[in-house]
């Protein structure tokens, strides 16, 4: 009895929103509510197979759906994949084995570009042959080298830096990462590698070999209208794959020794933890889900360069995982959710709401503080612009009053979050 | 470009000028490092908020037209103690507002903390600017007599705002070595560095005593950063991240905590970030030119955190647990 009542209630607020988001074109308010009943659905207290049905039917049937009917909503949704799974590969690396990584875009360029030169006609330019770019079958295999070239390079950056002492391990990687950004900026030279800060363009797509089926089953959608979708679901795929192996990883033996390193190194050790290789693979496996997502950026964005690649997107990540709370997939997911609908959208909500009212010519008056004219809002009042000083203030504000983060893990007992070889005491 | 002498004293000159800049910068990293054992990661904001600082003034004198009536030196001690006292407050604030809360949770927190600090900063300082003065890119004015080039002889010469820089540095360092070493207040910050329990016990106030840590490596920044605009004069809110992680460099290179040791660590990475500027091109053929500079220096840190960890004269830092 109580169960039929959640279920009507849960599937009536799905009904609602999707009707609300129909209905409201491009409004964030409306996306954002139909984006959180993937939350009810997760604390609903249903039965795992109801739980998944629903989640099926939000994610596989209703969003391609609503997506497809405004073209808008997909693009956003496909974002905010591509960006949960970046923070679940951080949220390995922070989360389970509190090593702070400010360098994890790193991983991300390194995937994107090596995509971008072998699928695109880059390769030519220092190769011979003139076999690029690669066919578009070739995408697949690409996502598999993604994944070991991030393996790779997070192992060979993990090695001499991973006996460091937690906040030197900071700075060496946001060292590296910057790196990296210079050498894909400047490796238009001698060899042309990377086309420097040009950017690569254009990049092969994976290929629509599901096309003749589609036209079989009696629809004739053009590339345009299908390249979207595609990848709505290849996120998808990617990211049930993501969750999948971070679930089994977090249950699992390792998961538990990440964690064990986490809250104390030294009892770790002495329990006989391989610390050094635990943490290598958890850089290995992080870095891997980074590039893999990197693969997937080149091939939808068709166009990449430097500038995607700064810094800027390290904080990023990393303010999605603090957000939902280290060391918990569900906290990952929300937090990359929320924050990347807050960068995309709200702040460039907040600005176009500005520009209006600066054009309106309404003359505020207020009470004791006497008038206003509204068209003498600065213009260099730009909410977009300031997308540093909102990641700050949510970093320290959650640093100094909730930083467990919104979605704690639920079981394992605290997030101590030290770092490693501290014992945490003082 | 070749290899000739004067060329080779001039990049020196250049790199001993970057290397003060990076040293003073480093001392905050450093100060802050031997009480709290946490990086301060907005340490390079507090360095840009006194580079505007120094504009604001230097930019409010010449449209006032005092900045023609007034000595040059007048105008630069005013500029590098106002840079000093509103950068020290603001690290001052920055620790009562973001770290003190965090003061006891594990390491991690105040780290992040500390990095959302800076990146609220940044636009802070630009969100400050574009309302004022509708643009967020500033130009120091010139001030004609630091323009003024010094003969060296073999042909070297030298703009007389290298030595303001170098002067400068040197006497602020004098400064804080006789303030740390020699005063009631330095010897209380080192007791707090030493062992903050210990020193809580012999009666000094270490919430107080870390608050003015926290004032003299922020006004040691602040004045990198008057310096800094004196200099290379061009400023914009995010100036500050590139000097930051290389004084950052520095001070691990000479053993953070150690206050000599970022002096030093500030002159190496200086010197060779100069050197491989100039002939890294040389070098290798022009393949790899000046841009890779930045990679050199990341380099040298991952290096030596490697190989030599604790810095070329040892961190003076207490151990863990103890």
């Amino acid at each position: 009895m109580k169960n039929w009542f959640f279920n009507a209630g849960l599937a009536g607020y799905i009904g609602l929103t999707s009707l609300l988001v129909y209905s409201f074109p491009r409004s964030v308010s409306a996306f954002l509510l139909f984006e959180a009943s993937l939350l009810l659905i997760y604390y609903a207290p249903l039965s795992r197979a109801a739980k998944l049905s629903f989640t099926a039917a939000v994610l596989i049937v209703l969003m391609p759906l609503l997506g497809t009917l405004d073209g808008y909503y997909l693009e956003v949704a496909i974002q905010i994949g591509i960006f949960v799974a970046l923070a679940l590969g951080l949220n390995i690396v922070v989360g389970f084995v509190g090593l702070l990584n400010l360098g994890f875009v790193a991983f991300y360029a390194i995937g994107a570009y090596l995509w971008a030169i072998f699928g695109s006609h880059q390769a030519n330019a220092f190769l011979p042959g003139g076999y690029f770019p690669l066919g578009q079958a070739w995408f697949f295999v690409f996502l598999l080298l993604g994944i070991a070239a991030g393996a790779l390079t997070g192992i060979l950056l993990g090695l001499p830096v991973l006996r460091l002492r937690g906040d030197y391990l900071a700075i060496v990687t946001l060292g590296f990462a910057e790196v990296v950004r210079a050498l894909v900026n400047n490796l238009d030279k001698p060899i042309n590698l990377t086309n420097g800060p040009k950017g690569i363009t254009p990049i092969q797509r994976p290929p629509l070999f599901f096309q003749p089926l589609v036209e079989f089953l009696g629809f004739k959608p053009d590339a345009a209208a299908l390249y979207p979708l595609y990848f709505y679901f290849l996120v998808l795929i990617l990211l049930l794959a993501i969750i999948l192996v971070t679930r089994r990883l977090e249950n699992s033996p390792v998961g538990r020794a990440w964690k064990a390193i986490r809250e104390d190194e030294i009892a770790a050790v002495a329990m006989g933890v391989p610390v050094v290789w635990m943490k290598l693979l958890a850089f290995a496996v992080g870095a891997s889900f980074a590039a893999a997502v990197g693969v997937l950026f080149a091939a939808k964005q068709v166009f990449i360069n430097p500038e995607s690649f700064t810094f800027m997107e390290s904080i990023g990540v990393l303010a999605m995982v603090i957000l939902g709370g280290m060391g918990s997939i569900p906290g990952a997911i929300l937090g990359a959710t929320v924050v990347t609908i807050l960068n995309l959208q709200l702040l460039k909500g907040l600005s176009l709401w500005l520009n209006g009212l600066r054009q309106s010519g309404i003359i505020l008056s207020l009470p004791l503080l006497g008038s206003f004219d509204l068209s003498q809002i600065p213009a260099q009042f730009e909410p977009a612009k300031y997308e540093r000083m909102v990641f700050g203030l949510i970093i320290i504000l959650m640093m100094i009053f909730r930083p467990q983060g919104f979605l704690p893990p639920r079981q394992g007992g605290s997030t101590k979050l030290t770092t490693g070889g501290d014992t945490g005491e003082k | 470009m070749d290899f000739s002498a004067g060329i080779f004293l001039q990049v020196l000159m250049d790199g001993v000028v970057l290397g003060f800049m990076y040293a003073l910068i480093a001392l905050g990293y450093t100060m802050v490092y031997g009480v709290l054992e946490f990086i301060n990661f907005a340490h390079s904001e507090i360095f840009v908020i006194g580079a505007f600082v120094g504009a604001e003034i230097l930019l409010g004198l010449e449209s006032s037209g005092a900045l023609a009536t007034l000595h040059p030196a007048f105008v630069i001690l005013v500029l590098l103690f106002a840079g000093m006292a509103v950068s020290g407050l603001a690290a001052m604030g920055l620790e009562r507002v973001a770290y003190r809360p965090l003061r006891g949770a594990p390491r991690l927190v105040p780290l992040i903390s500390a990095i959302g600090a800076s990146f609220f900063l940044q636009d802070f300082v630009r969100l400050v600017e574009s309302l004022w003065r509708n643009t967020f890119y500033l130009t120091y004015p010139t001030l004609d007599i630091l323009e003024k080039n010094l003969s060296l002889g073999m042909g070297v010469e030298v703009p007389l705002k290298s030595f303001l820089v170098i002067a400068t540095a040197l006497a602020m360092l004098l400064g804080l070595y006789l303030f740390v070493n020699k005063t009631k207040l330095g010897t209380a910050i080192r007791a707090v560095a030493q062992d903050p329990d210990a020193a809580a016990l012999m009666g000094i106030p270490v919430d107080r005593i870390i608050s003015l840590t926290f004032f003299v490596g922020g006004a040691m920044g602040g004045a990198a950063g008057v310096l800094f605009g004196l200099h290379y004069s061009l400023i914009n809110p995010y100036s500050g991240f590139g000097p930051g992680l290389k004084a950052f460099t520095a001070a691990v290179l000479g053993g953070i905590g150690n206050i000599p040791g970022a002096v030093l660590g500030g002159l190496v990475l200086g010197l060779m970030e100069a050197l491989a500027a100039s002939y890294l091109g040389i070098l290798t053929d022009g393949a790899f030119g000046a841009e890779y500079k930045d990679v050199f220096a990341f380099a040298v840190l991952i290096l030596i955190l490697i190989f030599r960890p604790k810095g070329l004269l040892g961190e003076k830092v207490r151990e863990e647990g103890a």
